[in-house]
């Protein structure tokens, strides 16, 4: 546990009761509807990968729980709870998984490229540390556009080993740029542990010293701890143009995708337990809101089976929807073609 | 008409887009106060100021990426890489995002930027420096390629290149920045040049020279050659642009010669010239008096040799000695 109560900070402070329970749900309905996608993906229903957000929900939910209209955010390849966070319906996910026309993005992306521009949501990214550049851009393009707000630009552990990333960090703190990089540390860079990954002093974040970069680690176990130390850096980003790297700790109860059939073998069982007695997120934030009174068995029996339902109404809204014609793989190729324009009239964009 | 070197042509055309959309920024290496490793970008810093116009460290996928998101909310972003041959350190950022964000997210994203730089060999400066990648990245759709030869042309294409709503890689050539040209006098009105259309740079009714870049100029000085020392009358089509790609304006000329010679600065093994053979076989099949040929760089990686680079790449001799083959 935390030594410093993060729930008497003011952003948390200025929660009411409603908006504790509201983000209580929002992290059993995006476990929920993980465990249904790993059930989907067992019975064959979406091919690819499934990279499963399990044991993180307070980082998506708490960070993306600071975001306002102006505000934006894009991350990896393992973006489902930050899309749900992000306001997506389960149902354009399920069925973007399950390969369908109704897909966030028709069946074209797959679990790796969910995508919500309408909500401030830019992916869904599947190449590691691929996306922190893009971060850097959004940002950049928001203060090039004499807009508020920031980007909170998502990445894993693994991903701080990549060039780009380091790229970007320099580009952020020499150009001023709103965003803030959140490194949601597993611990694990697929199947390599971070101390055989990663060459640090104290903690991977620590490495923004070196561009002169403001940075804090945070237990992501406490939704509470995670809002307090995110809402420090989006201010940081949001006023005074200047990015920020947190690192919040996490742990991801499963493989680094469902293909990794070695999770298992580098970490076991006891770890898993003790994590999920205590510091499953979801746990924690539970009993705190028990002790506080703003939850009771009832209200959580209740959340618990709105999420099923609504999850098995997504799976079934995915198996209903159409897949996508041999026509559709044509569109959504260029902007100028899709839109008929003159310019999409004038020599040829597709060969056979 | 006025005479503009194409570095001056690529410039008018630059700023004229600065003024025409105020989401337009140009970004690269030594762009701004030091005013273009190449000068393309001359006097436009001073011009635009800081905003505008932006240096940046040499970290070409950082600031490659940062385009392709800002473009991503509206920014039109135009990014200088003062070589193409350094794509390879933005290569992810290149295809992986420019390419692939409007397909991955069903339409919901669009990037709206240009690549541009110099993309030849002929300048002594070894394998690494010397690349040609325009057949590499017409490969992947969602991508568009042009590669002007002329003065007139860079203007034109590189403003239509601007507008454009999907990612456009805009290849020059350091070796054409000083040659000069004839381009459209300013109050004839806004000159802009559709990309996927081809012109034909020289008449001529016994050969089609079909080619793109300083090739075209190539083409241009061995159909003099073949005229005049071997009497045959060549005609010499400018692709301009690579994808979209002006099929029927080749399909014509070969229907017009009955044969072709393709030249291209890329090596023999894919490439632009193997896709338009590929196009002219399936589609001018009955056309055709003689086999296709091509006259590409010779299949090594660039010779550093300046006794030798030059016949490495295509140049007249090479074209005249490969037209006499089949004419």
């Amino acid at each position: 546990m935390s030594a410093f109560d993060f729930a008497s900070s003011p952003i948390n402070q200025s929660l009411t009761p409603e908006r504790k329970i509201e983000l209580y749900t929002q992290m059993v309905r995006i476990r929920r509807f993980e465990q249904a996608s790993m059930k989907q993906y067992a019975a064959d229903k979406m091919g690819g990968f499934l990279h499963l957000y399990i044991g993180q929900e307070s980082v998506a939910v708490g960070t993306l729980s600071l975001c306002g209209e102006h505000d934006h955010n894009i991350t990896a390849y393992r973006c489902h709870a930050h899309a749900l966070a992000s306001g997506m319906s389960m149902d354009e996910c399920m069925a973007e998984m399950f390969g369908k026309q109704t897909g966030c993005s028709k069946g074209k992306g797959g679990s790796m490229h969910f995508f919500a521009p309408d909500k401030n949501f830019w992916g869904g990214h599947g190449i590691v540390a691929g996306q922190t550049p893009l971060g850097l851009g959004l940002a950049y393009g928001l203060k090039y556009l004499e807009r508020e707000g920031c980007c909170l630009c998502f990445l894993g552990d693994g991903a701080v080993n990549q060039g780009a990333f380091h790229e970007s960090l320099n580009i952020a703190s020499l150009f001023g740029i709103p965003v803030v990089y959140v490194i949601e540390n597993n611990g694990y860079s697929m199947g390599t542990s971070q101390e055989r990954s990663s060459a640090f002093n104290g903690c991977l974040a620590q490495r923004a010293e070196a561009y002169a970069i403001e940075w804090d680690v945070v237990d992501g176990s406490d939704i509470y701890e995670v809002r307090a130390k995110a809402n420090i850096a989006m201010e940081r980003a949001r006023k005074e143009h200047k990015p920020t790297v947190l690192e919040i700790d996490t742990y991801r109860y499963y493989g680094h995708s469902v293909a990794d059939a070695n999770h298992k073998v580098y970490r076991t069982p006891e770890d898993i337990q003790a994590y999920k007695d205590n510091h499953d997120p979801i746990n924690v934030f539970r009993n705190k809101l028990l002790e506080e009174g703003v939850l009771n068995e009832e209200l959580i029996n209740k959340i618990n089976a709105a999420a099923k339902e609504e999850t098995a109404a997504a799976v079934k809204f995915a198996e209903d929807s159409p897949a996508p014609t041999i026509a559709d793989i044509s569109t959504d190729v260029y902007w100028e073609t899709d839109n008929d324009t003159e310019a999409s009239k004038i020599g040829h964009h597709f060969f056979s | 008409m006025r005479t503009l070197t194409y570095r001056e042509a690529l410039r008018e055309g630059l700023d004229e887009e600065l003024a025409h959309d105020d989401n337009v920024v140009l970004m690269g290496e030594e762009v701004a106060e030091y005013n273009g490793a190449y000068k393309v970008t001359e006097g436009l810093w001073k011009k635009w100021g800081d905003k505008r116009i932006v240096d940046t460290p040499i970290s070409e996928a950082g600031f490659i990426g940062m385009g392709i998101g800002a473009s991503m909310l509206g920014v039109r972003p135009v990014m200088e890489l003062m070589f193409w041959s350094f794509h390879s350190v933005a290569f992810d950022q290149l295809v992986n995002n420019a390419a692939n964000v409007r397909y991955m997210s069903g339409g919901l994203c669009s990037c709206p930027i240009v690549v541009r730089g110099p993309a030849n060999g002929g300048t002594n400066v070894g394998a690494t420096h010397s690349h040609v990648p325009e057949g590499l990245f017409a490969a992947f759709p969602g991508l568009k390629v042009c590669s002007p030869a002329t003065p007139a042309d860079a203007k034109g294409l590189i403003k239509a290149a601007i507008r454009d709503n999907d990612p456009v890689y805009f290849m020059e050539n350091t070796l054409l920045y000083g040659m000069e040209g004839e381009v459209p006098d300013l109050e004839d009105g806004d000159f802009v040049i559709p990309l996927g259309k081809a012109e034909v740079k020289k008449e001529g009714t016994d050969i089609s020279l079909i080619a793109h870049g300083r090739s075209v100029i190539h083409c241009l000085e061995a159909a003099k050659i073949l005229q005049e020392e071997h009497g045959i009358n060549a005609e010499v089509l400018d692709l301009r642009s690579i994808r979209p790609l002006d099929v029927d304006a080749i399909l014509a000329s070969v229907a017009k010669t009955h044969r072709v010679v393709l030249v291209d600065e890329s090596k023999p093994f894919g490439g632009v010239s193997a896709m338009v053979s590929q196009l002219i076989q399936e589609h001018a099949f009955d056309e055709l008096d003689a086999p296709i040929k091509r006259v590409c760089a010779i299949d090594a990686p660039a010779i550093y040799s300046k006794h030798v680079e030059n016949e490495q790449l295509p140049n007249p001799k090479r074209i005249v000695e490969k037209v006499l083959t089949i004419v």
